[in-house]
């Protein structure tokens, strides 16, 4: 099968916009969580500086400040007639409805016409899943032969829409979220942009990450509550799990939202994919929920942890509060291995899982 | 290949109770789901062995608006009590949920949004889904519901 590398990564987060830097700032346990007022209720949250952007449209802002960064890494053309764009978000500019601004296509025309992009953009909206699923849709559309590179950005800011969403879910913990914590009470909320640029390779380069296999499998259970059996995020790890050799994976990237359902599920998703021993781990407690960008978020920081050979700790976490007795990553360890696996799930009964490697293997 | 639609304005209660009439979760959707739902009873209803759990099927949502309808409804919703029933609603994608549901189908579910109409292009992406070796058909659906009253809804049964 064709190969699809990562040659560019982009970052726009609140605890840095270099790669490097908020990875570092990851690793020693930091993070942006903190109580924000102004809404009907107080609530925790990662959120960007709004005045380090100035006025204007931040979402538009901080999705052409990520995507630019990871062009200018991958050092390519984004006007090539060879490269596509795809953007993930749920919700885009949702603040702005009434206007034509609330579109999420002209989100995206908006966004690629700035960085230059001549072909026509794809919005992916697939819930929390969305940032997984524009990748897996990247990787297909070079390995259809439609295009040679793709730029992948995925971004989300935070509005009153969502926040009073997620509030009459009773989904958002009043402090901040502890992953797979037996005290876990929800999730918090997060604002980030995360790009990369993908591209086909004719072989396979020692120093390159590689989108392997992804897979998207729906619950067909229930729209807002993930299934009690891990049923769509079980099927998911099923069909990617043959490509990769147990000794190779070095660690699951999980959903890990915190929230009581969503843990709870991954867990036994886990334990029937025969996945216990596997190191995993969540980065909510560090960036939040970061919606739309997380797929593509978490994904290029498990590639920093796995370059220098570890898998990031689980900020939040103390004592196992699921049933499957998974291996929590509670501090950053040390792992074997060349591979990983990103796992979300979302509304509407998505999960996905997909594998990235690091040079070379089978 | 078959293709169904479901002309714009078309009173969609009378609809259901013709095409399905046994599924009261239908009352609960919004107008994209509610599109979504009848256009797949329209494509599936008369398949032998229908509602046997498969995987090999995947649900491929395109639009223009998303679901800006009912995004609205939810807006509306917050000044007195922000609805969770509403809100569960405004995601693009919850209408392949319920189609997943409703039709046992446990494969892949994905929306797109899209500057415009472009059969060539939603084709194009939905040929693509058939990379994962496990799905062998695809319902496709072009459903932009920019208000309740007015949409362009269609859907076609793609085959491997």
């Amino acid at each position: 099968m064709m190969r699809v590398n990562i040659i560019g990564t982009g970052l726009v987060t609140p605890l840095g916009n270099c790669p490097a830097e908020v990875f570092a700032a990851a690793r020693e346990g930091r993070s942006a969580l903190s109580l924000h007022e102004g809404f009907p209720e107080p609530f925790y949250a990662s959120l960007l500086d709004r005045r380090a952007f100035g006025g204007g449209n931040l979402f538009h802002k901080v999705s052409v400040e990520a995507s630019r960064a990871a062009i200018a890494d991958a050092g390519i053309a984004p006007s090539a007639p060879d490269t596509g764009f795809i953007l993930s978000t749920i919700k885009g500019n949702v603040e702005k409805i009434g206007s034509e601004d609330v579109s999420l296509a002209k989100s995206a025309a908006d966004i690629a016409a700035e960085l230059g992009v001549s072909t026509q953009p794809v919005v992916v909206s697939n819930a929390c899943i969305s940032g997984l699923a524009a990748l897996v849709q990247g990787m297909r559309m070079i390995r259809a032969g439609i295009y040679k590179k793709v730029i992948v950005c995925g971004t989300e800011v935070q509005s009153p829409f969502i926040v009073t969403g997620f509030q009459s879910l009773k989904a958002l913990s009043q402090k901040p979220c502890r992953p797979f914590d037996a005290h876990r009470e929800g999730l918090n909320l997060g604002e980030a942009a995360a790009a990369v640029v993908l591209c086909h390779s004719e072989r396979s380069e020692e120093s390159q990450w590689e989108l392997v296999s992804g897979a998207i499998r729906n619950d067909a259970n229930h729209i807002s509550g993930p299934s009690r059996t891990g049923e769509g995020s079980y099927k998911a790890l099923q069909a990617v799990l043959p490509f990769v050799r147990k000794e190779d994976l070095a660690f699951v990237n999980v959903h890990g939202t915190a929230t009581l359902y969503n843990d709870e599920m991954e867990s036994i998703a886990l334990q029937r994919a025969g996945l216990m021993e596997v190191p995993i781990n969540s980065m909510k407690g560090t960036f939040g929920h970061t919606m739309g960008a997380a797929g593509i978020l978490e994904s290029i920081l498990s590639m920093l942890a796995l370059e220098e050979g570890i898998v990031l700790g689980t900020k939040g976490f103390e004592n196992l509060g699921v049933s499957a007795p998974v291996s929590v990553s509670a501090r950053e360890r040390a792992v074997q291995g060349n591979a990983f696996i990103k796992l979300l799930s979302g509304f509407g009964g998505v999960n996905g899982a997909l594998l990235f490697r690091k040079g070379g293997g089978l | 290949m078959k293709q169904v639609s479901i002309p714009s304005g078309t009173p969609l209660v009378p609809l259901y109770r013709e095409l399905a009439g046994d599924y009261p979760k239908f009352f609960k959707m919004d107008t994209l789901s509610r599109l979504g739902f009848l256009l797949t009873e329209m494509l599936v209803g008369e398949e032998p062995d229908r509602f046997i759990p498969r995987q090999d099927r995947a649900v491929l949502v395109f639009s223009r608006e998303g679901c800006v309808a009912n995004d609205r409804h939810y807006v509306a919703s917050m000044v007195d009590f922000p609805s969770p029933g509403l809100f569960v609603y405004t995601l693009p994608n919850i209408v392949a949920g319920e189609i997943a549901i409703r039709n046992k189908y446990a494969g892949e579910t994905s929306a797109y949004v899209l500057a415009h109409f472009d059969e060539d292009l939603i084709f194009t992406l939905a040929r693509q889904a058939f990379q994962d070796a496990v799905t062998r058909s695809a319902l496709v659906i072009w459903a932009d519901c920019p208000s309740d009253s007015e949409w362009d809804a269609r859907a076609w049964l793609l085959e491997r």
